[in-house]
């Protein structure tokens, strides 16, 4: 695994790469580690608030600790209305875990997110942001079986 | 009966969209040459007198928009493509991307030339990490034939943020800060990214460009509604026989949309309302379905065009609960700058849910209505002031829902 030190370094002289370099290091890692933001305030020299603050900001980074394969369920509308909360609990029951948490091995994180543009097709999830869509409670163990 | 035109879609399923040769062949970069035979004035003027106006939701007329950037003198200017598709219900631009990402080079580059710009950014939004490879490979196979010439293209991948499709918060994003929206004026044509003169286009429209380059304004002008012309790529989602992407011109009717390309309700059942826009867009009953859907047509009902995305829903549909859920976005999807769409978001979901549970009274009806009203005027970016559309359209067109829920 590449540190996220030599990632950072990679974007520092890119104009507003901060988030490109969280990017690399959450593709690396499949999330950020604190320390990464420490470091990337640093590179970046900006302060450790404005650091984490971007980090914080959007709902597609994550700083702390998840699981190797992250598992998001769409609830926009369209999934809503197609059947998400059933997804969910076949999610929940197969994985042996609520959404939010991560299975003990540390393979699977359940997340919740919004919507990840494949509506032809809900309702839908993402593994590591690959997207799989119409997901049946039937379909669930086959999708869970490829990781 | 509505017949698909493909303009924007014109190279979908013809080309290899990972073979620049394709899209070559097909005329491609042609539109590119010629325009740089032309003066950058000649240019602009073509996008502007085709009337082409944004296809991002906002419907500003494209070339008014270059010709700030040109008219603003600075050292460095940018063009920025908004592929932050966050619209729920929408992948149209994804369609674009994937399918034919040359025709988005090209339009940009064209609008680089016009205004003077030698460096342009395609802001992707970061669940297309696969169209982010689409971009960068069509960007390498570019560079390498030479034919952007000195414009140079960079893909930034945006991370989860729905706010960012607004375009200051989108500038803020590249900049690598937090995606919030800026005070305006300036616009960015005047002072965006860096500060520099920044035309922001979403992906259709620049994939509009090229074409109405070849073909000339007036070409371009006759097709659809006269005040919008042109086609709209729409992308159908929800109880619908056909889900799928089309593209129609823009004096269609909803009807057309839903009915005539959508193939009507799924399953046999009846139709209850349809959203267009994205989830910020009015709801429509059917006593509307024969409004045109073009910008102004749909403004007159009090609904948007915005997106293009058409969320159909049937007759077994709780649309307060589906109302509920929208709210719930907009309270997670506020970027807490504003506080009239911090709180009033916050408060909306509140009252919704408490309308959903079937613990809501008249009173709580009536205090929506008038939050909705001041977010409407009040909040300082395009998301705050559109989060209570689909509250306010539901509760002037579907008012027996909220009726039927109250305590």
């Amino acid at each position: 695994m590449a540190d996220y030190k030599e990632i950072i370094s990679a974007y520092k002289d890119l104009p507003g790469g901060i988030i490109e370099a969280y990017h690399a290091i959450q593709k690396e890692y499949s999330y950020i580690p604190e320390d990464a933001v420490v470091a990337a305030a640093q590179a970046f020299d900006i302060s450790k608030a404005r650091a984490y603050g971007v980090a914080t900001f959007y709902s597609y980074l994550k700083v702390g600790k998840r699981g190797k394969n992250v598992i998001r369920i769409c609830e926009s509308a369209p999934c809503h209305v197609a059947g998400a909360d059933k997804v969910v609990a076949a999610l929940e029951k197969e994985l042996g875990i609520k959404m939010g948490e991560t299975t003990e091995d540390g393979k699977f994180t359940l997340e919740f997110t919004e919507c990840v543009g494949q509506c032809q097709a809900t309702p839908l999830i993402t593994i590591n942001s690959k997207p799989y869509g119409d997901v049946t409670t039937e379909k669930i163990p086959g999708i869970i079986a490829e990781y | 009966m509505a017949e698909e035109m493909r303009i924007v879609l014109r190279n979908y399923g013809k080309i290899d969209p990972l073979k620049i040769e394709d899209y070559i062949n097909a005329g491609g970069y042609k539109s590119l040459a010629k325009a740089r035979g032309l003066s950058q004035i000649q240019v602009i003027d073509e996008v502007k007198n085709s009337g082409l106006r944004g296809r991002g939701g906002a419907g500003f007329n494209a070339g008014m928009k270059w010709s700030f950037s040109y008219n603003t003198p600075a050292d460095q200017k940018y063009v920025v493509c908004n592929a932050d598709e966050g619209e729920p219900g929408t992948y149209k631009d994804r369609i674009i991307m994937e399918n034919d990402p040359h025709t988005v080079l090209e339009g940009m580059a064209i609008c680089g030339y016009a205004v003077g710009a030698t460096k342009g950014y395609i802001y992707c939004r970061g669940e297309y990490p696969y169209v982010v490879d689409v971009l960068n490979k069509a960007i390498t196979q570019a560079k390498a034939q030479g034919v952007l010439g000195d414009f140079d293209i960079e893909v930034r991948m945006g991370a989860g943020a729905y706010v960012c499709g607004e375009e200051t918060a989108l500038l803020e994003s590249i900049e690598g800060h937090r995606g919030e929206p800026r005070f305006k004026p300036p616009f960015p044509g005047v002072a965006g990214l860096w500060g520099k003169p920044t035309v922001v286009n979403n992906v259709e429209t620049f994939a509009n460009i090229p074409i109405i380059l070849e073909k000339g304004a007036d070409w371009f002008k006759g097709i659809g509604a006269p005040k919008y012309p042109g086609t709209k790529v729409f992308t159908l989602t929800g109880d619908v026989v056909n889900k799928t992407v089309f593209e129609l011109p823009t004096n269609m009717t909803i009807r057309d949309v839903v009915f005539g390309m959508g193939g009507g309700v799924a399953g046999g059942k009846k139709f209850k309302a349809v959203q267009i826009g994205g989830t910020s867009g009015g709801f429509i009953p059917e006593s509307m379905l024969d409004t045109q859907v073009d910008f102004d047509s749909m403004n007159a009902i009090g609904a948007t065009l915005g997106s293009g995305a058409v969320f159909v829903m049937d007759e077994t549909t709780d649309l307060i609960d589906v109302i509920e859920r929208i709210t719930k976005f907009f309270e997670h999807e506020s970027c807490g700058k504003c506080t009239p769409c911090r709180e009033g978001t916050k408060r909306m979901h509140e009252i919704l849910k408490k309308i959903n549970s079937g613990k809501g009274s008249g009173a709580d009806i009536a205090i929506t209505e008038r939050l909705g009203q001041v977010m409407t005027r009040a909040c300082l970016c395009g998301l705050g002031q559109a989060a209570p559309g689909p509250v306010l359209t539901t509760l002037k067109n579907f008012r027996p829902d909220y009726n039927a829920k109250l305590g």
